[in-house]
């Protein structure tokens, strides 16, 4: 299998408002084909990248470059981007239908073109039945596809999503993530998604890009950016994480009480530094064998049932705030627990990450 | 989501389009206050022609001090836009009351309501004068604040009704819950809440009274005793400018301009609460 | 409420009735009315006399409507893309003038046009030496007038649905591949009609029935109805054409809030729909 081709390649490229900069020297390569995430916290910069993208904003510096010519000028009705709205913009005045050919109509091809390829996105959307409404008849997810449908049509190189399941309840967003990689696999463009939920980029992407305060901190598969975060921050903004603060040894982290976690040290962190080590909920054993190499008892606090696994608190002495821990539901069956109970917990060296704190 | 950003119409400005609005702005105000600065101008030219500037100084206005009609006409329209305000903004507010507390909206009842703010003026003052010389009802100020009330009135009820738009009826509720009798609890919470509408209302009411001109005219009556101000400038207008009608028109609009501020301010108020 | 409604009733509904019965009845031979039913008053509205000055009167609210309108959304256009502190106290500054006294602000252009006004020693400033151009008194002085007194409205009534229009509307029909040009005039212009409109209603309603502008500035040269009507009542002593021509205008003003009405119907959803949108 040979590399995937770069569809778009953003150097460099920062952006700020006056004093404020909201895109700090951002470079990253987005591939054909794929659906790629941008996320981060509010303010963090990604919806100005994604502006920038899409020509509503120019940067004061840096190149992007769609299939290795420099966009980062072109005005936004010039360039061979869509962006999907986070309000979706729909054209209030228009039937489902005027907005769906609109884009169409301003590359001026013959109207029988036009209609064809409409009825076409109509029916990969299901939004026939609704062809004539105004978008104020529709519903929130309707609307969400007259718009994608509407982005879609112009067949883009790229299609830009501005956090589109955001106006979704949280049952219809379910829905919809796998909606959304199916169309993206049938219509073969690549998409990128600015979003602010983490599991939401983790479900449907397959690349992603962290990004806080105008900086990347880390692009790569959401299996790589969970298992191997690249520093506290990204640790701790995807997914839950145990952290427990201490010093750096040659082999672990010492923690205040003196308590040794035992993982790999990054070659960065010199011994005595003030470091963070971490490890996953679903990481920690309950009752563990002897030779785990991290193991500390605790005092459970509360349960929490949640269908296939249970969630517990652990108040222990490595840390001001309580271990979290999840067990499948058929573990604690096997052993049950309950709260005010003392237990011993471990963990491998191999699932412990430690940053710099 | 960066705060930046700006909702305009525009998708993007250019250097190029943004120099263009400023032109555009700068050409409206241009043309809105030009004639206004000159007149103010012209009320401190010592020769009081616009054909050369003289010099400065305050004769005009030192000259309508000793100009009994233009006083005379000056108490009377303050007479009339007082009283008339009055009982606008005690009627018009208890009728924006009365209608959004019980919710009685009618199309009857809008169109009733609307109506003076929209007849031509025109109408309004020869339907007055017909009425008032039917009944045989001698004409004087008197008549001049029965009109005035009409359409001060209809503006009053409708700033205070857009205020009590956002008004929260549950509060009348909970005081009344908390031991209130209706009086307590409309001079407790319903009034503090209202009173900047009310006030700006008021003040509306006595810019557009002191301003009106036709209504008055028409139901003034014969005779000289019932002159309000923007009658006495219209005949000053008609037959015969003299320079002091720059000074009047400068007193008069600096008025008027205090009062819509003040106006503004408080609705500002209203609409920041 | 009920002290309120008897107000308007007594002094408006009565007032505008008796207008409307006075319509139908004769004028007496020496200026009083005869109490015998007619038409004729109706009739004579229809006058080609008073139906030219009807048309006059149309013509002229009609040509200040349209450059109040273009000049008004031009301004209201450029406030609402400037920075978003500003907007208020543009906004404030342009309906100022509006507040004060009408008398006052229509004499203000007889001293710009007179013979000897502003206008004309700027030519002579610049070098012109002829004759004084006669600009006061002309059809052109009652339309300015007409259009410097109620533009501030016209600016306040097209800020409102410009300033509420979701930008992202604009933004996306830039993204599908227009240009600011065709976004102008397929998304922003439709989506903004009912500010115009509520703008030029109130334009062309108060400058069809108006009196002072034509009686001061027209020189009364410029007859309008408003005029017509002043003088049915207070010099031709006709009193009941007077109240057929009122009638014959509060009509027109009718017809044409109608005619608002149902274009801000038709409207209304789209505004809804656009604010909607803008609170995304």
């Amino acid at each position: 299998m040979s590399e995937p081709r770069t569809l778009l390649a953003i150097d460099k490229v920062s952006k700020n408002f006056g004093r404020v900069t909201a895109v700090d020297g951002i470079s990253l390569d987005i591939r054909e084909n794929e659906f790629f995430a941008l996320l981060g916290p509010s303010g963090c910069g990604k919806t100005t990248l994604l502006r920038m993208l899409a020509g509503f904003e120019t940067p004061n510096d840096g190149r992007i470059l769609l299939d290795g010519r420099d966009i980062a000028r072109t005005p936004p009705n010039k360039r061979p981007v869509n962006l999907m709205f986070q309000s979706y913009a729909l054209f209030p005045h228009m039937s489902v239908r005027a907005n769906v050919s609109y884009g169409l109509e301003m590359e001026r091809l013959p109207a029988a073109e036009i209609r064809s390829r409409v009825d076409a996105i109509l029916s990969t959307t299901e939004l026939v039945p609704f062809a004539d409404r105004k978008p104020e008849q529709l519903s929130g997810g309707q609307k969400q596809r007259v718009a994608l449908a509407r982005a879609l049509i112009k067949r883009p190189r790229l299609l830009l999503l501005d956090e589109p399941l955001g106006a979704l309840d949280k049952k219809l967003r379910g829905a919809m993530q796998l909606e959304l990689k199916r169309l993206q696999h049938e219509v073969g463009i690549t998409f990128v998604i600015v979003t602010h939920d983490q599991e939401e980029s983790l479900v449907m992407a397959d690349r992603m890009a962290v990004l806080k305060d105008g900086k990347l901190l880390q692009c790569d598969t959401p299996h790589a950016v969970y298992e191997h975060p690249a520093d506290r921050f990204v640790a701790d903004f995807i997914g839950v994480m145990n952290f427990v603060p201490g010093k750096a040894t040659t082999d672990g982290v010492v923690a205040a009480n003196g308590a040794r976690i035992t993982g790999k040290v990054p070659a960065t962190l010199l011994p005595g530094a003030s470091a963070v080590a971490s490890v996953r909920p679903e990481r920690i054993r309950l009752f563990p064998e002897a030779q785990t190499a991290n193991r500390i008892s605790g005092t459970v606090e509360a349960l929490a049932y949640q269908g296939l696994d249970l969630q517990l608190h652990v108040r222990t002495a490595l840390s001001p705030k309580p271990f979290l821990v999840r067990v499948t539901a058929d573990a604690a069956d096997r052993r049950p627990v309950s709260a005010g109970d003392t237990i011993e917990l471990g963990w491998d060296a191999a699932d412990v990450r430690i940053f710099k704190d | 989501m960066l705060p930046k950003r700006e909702a305009t119409p525009m998708a993007e400005r250019s250097p190029a389009t943004r120099r263009t609005l400023w032109l555009v702005l700068s050409l409206v105000f241009a043309f809105l206050y030009i004639p206004i600065a000159v007149l103010v101008a012209l009320s401190f030219n010592e020769g009081g022609l616009p054909t050369a500037w003289s010099g400065f100084s305050l004769k005009w206005y030192a000259s309508l001090t000793g100009n009994s009609e233009i006083l005379s006409a000056a108490l009377n329209t303050l007479i009339v836009a007082l009283v008339s305000t009055a009982i606008a903004t005690l009627l018009g507010t208890l009728l924006a009351i009365g209608i959004e507390m019980r919710r009685q909206y009618g199309k009857g009842l809008e169109a009733l309501i609307f109506a003076p703010m929209i007849i031509p003026d025109i109408v309004l003052a020869i339907a007055l004068l017909s009425f008032f010389s039917m009944l045989n009802i001698t004409m004087g100020l008197h008549t001049i604040i029965l009109a005035h009330v009409v359409f001060n009135l209809a503006f009053v009820c409708s700033v205070v009704r857009a205020r009590l738009k956002s008004f929260d009826w549950s509060i009348t509720e909970a005081s009344a819950d908390l031991g209130a009798s209706a009086l307590t609890t409309f001079r407790r919470v319903t009034l503090p809440v209202i009173l900047p509408a009310v006030v700006a209302g008021a003040l509306l009411a006595f810019t557009l009274s002191v301003d009106e001109f036709i209504i008055a005219f028409f139901a003034a009556g014969a005779g000289r005793a019932s002159t309000t101000l923007p009658m006495q400038i219209y005949a000053m207008i008609r037959f015969g400018i003299t320079p002091e009608i720059n000074a009047l028109a400068s007193i008069v609009m600096a008025v008027s301009i205090t009062a819509l501020t003040l106006s503004q301010r408080l609705n500002r108020g209203v609409i920041g609460q | 409420m009920a002290p309120a409604l008897a107000w308007l009733t007594a002094l408006m509904v009565v007032p505008c009735a008796l207008v409307l019965a006075l319509a139908f009845f004769r004028r007496g031979t020496y200026g009083g009315i005869e109490y015998t039913f007619t038409l004729e008053n109706f009739g004579l509205v229809f006058d080609p006399l008073y139906a030219g000055i009807f048309l006059n009167s149309a013509r002229i609210a009609g040509t200040a409507t349209l450059i109040a309108v273009v000049i008004g959304y031009a301004a209201a256009y450029a406030i609402a893309a400037a920075p978003r502190r500003l907007q208020p106290v543009l906004l404030f500054f342009a309906v100022l003038p509006f507040w004060s006294n009408y008398l006052i602000r229509t004499y203000a252009w007889i001293v710009l046009l007179n013979r000897e006004g502003l206008v004309t020693q700027l030519l002579r400033w610049f070098g012109y030496t002829g004759e004084p151009p006669s600009m006061l008194y002309t059809e052109g002085a009652v339309i300015a007038g007409l259009v410097y007194n109620y533009l501030p409205f016209v600016i306040l009534a097209c800020y409102a649905p410009l300033s509420r229009l979701n930008p992202e509307l604009a933004e996306a029909s830039r993204d599908l591949g227009a240009s600011a040009l065709t976004t102008f005039r397929r998304v922003i212009l439709p989506l903004t009609v009912p500010g115009i409109a509520a703008g030029a209603v109130f334009v062309f309603v108060l400058s069809i029935g108006n009196f002072v502008t034509p009686a001061l500035l027209g020189g009364g040269r410029f007859q309008m109805i408003g005029n017509l009507v002043y003088d049915q009542f207070l010099t031709a002593n006709d009193w009941p054409f007077g109240a057929a021509l009122a009638m014959a205008l509060i009509v027109i003003m009718l017809l044409v809030l109608m005619a608002q009405a149902i274009a801000a119907d038709r409207a209304s959803g789209h505004a809804a729909e656009a604010r909607s949108n803008a609170d995304g």
